[in-house]
């Protein structure tokens, strides 16, 4: 027992300070890391169970998404949609609320912003582009805001409402296709009419990637700021850490629960309009593509912390982008990819309880001898 | 005494895990070893390659070019219609060599495999749906369909003399033209039979949702409904649940008969291994690829399974000279006079619409005899 705690303190008192600051915040690094490498050699168990190399399955996987420019651009392509999705689950996430129906705000953003591209035909496309964006925020705030006011006024629980309520968007969504704002051409897929060229959002310069990565990326910085520097965020971590002294303290719990929950919902919204906007060119069943549900495996991944979803984001995008290399060299189903996604996800959450547990990471316990 | 002979568990492990290495040492050769003349197409599937439906049926077409001389298949399963497919087919273009690439899904086609045709113009592209439209679509892509009402039609015929209730049933996904037509001719094949039959539609409402399929299913069977047939991507469910309540059932895609043998009559089969073959003989020959290809039962895209213990003597007899009548090409399913059910008259008498008639097309009415609404 003294043998390990003299270890720290036999340190300089100089060097303290450095190594006190990259210790407390090593934990949260090395244990995430850690527990990929775990969840990974299980994986490889899995693997060579199945009489396949995981030597091999590992060499396809690197070279399938992160191995060449094209790998790169692929992955960054498939991980752009899940920040905005991801942040639809860690912003309530840190109010202590578990919503999962990010889908059906997802499906309304792209579907208003159809709507709004093809009433505005004609305006000058800056303001038709911006206009969608909007739209699809608000209609996707509208949709998970709901959710959080459910929770807050009426007791509902969260989880299961924002679930419910995708069910019902997808159906709403259906409806508005196959009704109102159908275009008559779309026969056998009805659809919304397309978007006029003008009102497409096109890739960043010298890749083959579309705006919405900027896009998300930009708003994972944005919300990490309004949790960690702002006092709303830090109101909403009180509020998320224990509702009642929050009560006690003054705090505005239900705008806060409420705002929150708008926020993440108008994320989604606006990765449905980016959807639409930048690769679909129109709203139909292809906007229920499971990024919502795939957004929830990335927050939780990333511990609900906006900033580490970029990461968490474009690591499960490339072994996405792999997966397809895996089926074809392989002759591995597609599930093999949602087993690894599986194993990752659990080892993850196991990994939670062991924060706190090793005295390496907390310098407050090296002085106590 | 010696314990040399006992498998201990840890040697267990070893050996398998020796073999594991070695088997998956072994499947890496033929990757590494080079092919003279070879071509590489790339398939893309929206579902689970063995779904006993839509996407089982192009993959038992991607099967066959598997043992063709020089030719490499790469596929890849439940491809979404986003970004996703179109990485999946530059993937296969860029790392595989792909030359002909088949995105099987109906929603691949706008805007996904129009963005990589542009990209990629000397890499050919054949999607299956009937879209490609001359002089508006690229002359590197291009869309093979079939026309497979009238395996529902003959699937009608098995209906009508199996059918004790005189109620038969559709579970359909969506009130698309294409639905539509197969709810249709369902029910006028059973019509040919008995015309007091009718048919209960109901509609999901998306192409793959199990639990309402089983739902669906289970409503048909409570309204006394004995045979049914479906049209969504996997009639897994609808033919397990429908057997397990002791209806019968007509097949649709793909062979459904391992699934429910006594209760299986026949059933409306894609054949599209005629179809990659064409494609794949012309490529491997130097010669164009044609854009636009359709056909039905007299042309070997459709293809009906395999009678079941279900079908009678006379279902057999009726069922045979029908379908050597459409083997001669022409059989018009429609035609007047024809009314929809709401009473409106949809062919006057003396109009008939072969299968290749652009009018239905678009169809978006339910025939008298069928119950249910498209709307």
């Amino acid at each position: 027992m003294t043998d390990i705690a003299a270890t720290p303190s036999a340190l300089s008192p100089k060097l303290s300070p450095a190594l006190e600051w990259v210790a407390r915040r090593a934990e949260g690094f090395v244990i995430p890391v850690a527990a990929i490498i775990v969840g990974m050699a299980i994986f490889s168990v899995f693997v060579a169970l199945l009489g396949k190399s995981p030597a091999q399955l590992f060499d396809l996987m690197w070279r399938g998404g992160f191995g060449s420019w094209f790998s790169i651009q692929n992955t960054l392509s498939r991980a752009a949609p899940l920040l905005l999705a991801a942040l639809c689950v860690a912003l309530p996430a840190r109010l202590g609320l578990v919503v999962i129906g990010g889908e059906g705000a997802i499906v309304l953003g792209g579907v208003a912003a159809a709507a709004i591209g093809v009433w505005l035909d004609g305006a000058p496309s800056f303001l038709v582009i911006l206009l969608m964006g909007a739209g699809g925020m608000v209609a996707g705030g509208i949709w998970i805001g709901a959710v959080g006011a459910l929770r807050h006024y009426r007791a509902v629980n969260e989880t299961i409402s924002s679930l419910l309520m995708a069910y019902i968007a997808i159906a709403l969504m259906n409806q508005l296709v196959e009704g109102p704002l159908r275009d008559p051409a779309s026969l056998n897929k009805p659809s919304t009419h397309p978007l006029a060229e003008a009102y497409r959002i096109g890739s960043i310069p010298g890749m083959d990637v579309h705006w919405g990565l900027v896009v998300g990326i930009v708003a994972c910085i944005v919300s990490w700021i309004l949790i960690e520097k702002t006092r709303w965020g830090f109101a909403a971590r009180i509020a998320g850490g224990n509702v009642r002294a929050a009560q006690v303290q003054g705090l505005a719990v239900g705008p806060l629960i409420v705002g929150f929950c708008a926020l993440a919902g108008a994320f989604a919204g606006l990765a449905g309009m980016i959807e639409v906007a930048a690769v679909q060119g129109n709203a139909n069943g292809s906007l229920v593509a499971g990024y919502g549900y795939a957004g929830i495996l990335v927050a939780f991944l990333a511990r609900q912390n906006p900033l580490a979803i970029i990461p968490v984001a474009v690591l499960l995008g490339g072994i996405d982008a792999s997966g397809g290399l895996i089926q074809r060299r392989m002759d591995m189903p597609d599930a093999t990819v949602l087993v690894l996604q599986g194993v990752l996800f659990i080892v993850i959450l196991f990994s939670e309880t062991f924060y706190g547990r090793f005295r390496i990471f907390n310098p407050d316990l090296w002085k106590r001898g | 005494m010696t314990d040399r002979f006992v498998l201990t568990r840890r040697q267990l492990l070893k050996t398998s895990a020796a073999g594991a290495a070695i088997g998956a040492a072994t499947s890496i050769l033929p990757f590494s070893a080079a092919r003279a003349a070879s071509a590489t197409v790339g398939f893309i599937y929206v579902g689970p390659k063995d779904d006993y439906g839509y996407n089982q049926a192009h993959a038992e077409g991607a099967a066959v070019l598997k043992a063709m001389d020089g030719i490499t298949v790469v596929e890849e399963e439940n491809v979404p219609e986003t970004v996703d497919v179109q990485k999946t087919m530059e993937s296969m273009i860029n790392l595989d060599g792909a030359s002909l690439v088949f995105p099987t899904s109906f929603g691949y086609f706008d805007p996904h495999m129009l963005a990589m045709a542009a990209k990629f113009p000397d890499v050919q592209f054949r999607h299956c749906g009937g879209m490609w439209t001359e002089g508006k679509h690229p002359m590197n892509t291009g869309s093979y369909f079939g026309y497979i009402g009238q395996g529902q039609y003959l699937n009608g015929i098995a209906a009508g003399h199996a059918t004790k209730t005189k109620k038969i049933g559709f579970v359909a996904a969506k009130p698309i033209p294409q639905v539509l037509i197969n709810i249709n001719s369902f029910l006028l094949g059973a019509r040919s039979v008995d015309p007091t039959i009718t048919c209960q539609v109901i509609f999901t409402g998306e192409w793959s949702l199990a639990v309402k399929e089983a739902e669906a299913t289970n409503a048909l069977v409570d309204q006394s409904v004995d045979v049914i047939t479906c049209h969504v991507d996997s009639p897994k469910v609808v033919v397990e649940t429908a057997a397990g309540r002791g209806a019968f059932v007509c097949g649709y895609h793909a062979n459904q008969s391992p699934l429910a043998p006594e209760k299986y009559l026949t059933g409306a089969e894609w054949n599209w291994a005629n179809v990659y073959k064409m494609y794949v003989d012309k490529l491997v020959a130097g010669e164009p690829l044609p854009n636009f290809t359709r056909g039905g039962l007299a042309d070997g895209f459709v293809k009906m399974s395999p009678f079941g213990p279900g079908m009678s003597e006379a279902a057999r007899t009726q069922f045979d000279a029908t379908l050597a009548e459409i083997m001669k090409g022409g059989f018009s399913v429609f035609k007047g006079p024809l009314k929809n059910n709401k009473g409106d008259v949809v062919a006057a008498d003396g109009q008939a619409f072969p299968e290749t008639a652009v009018e239905l097309e678009s169809m978006d009415y339910l025939v008298e005899g069928v119950v249910g609404s498209t709307s």
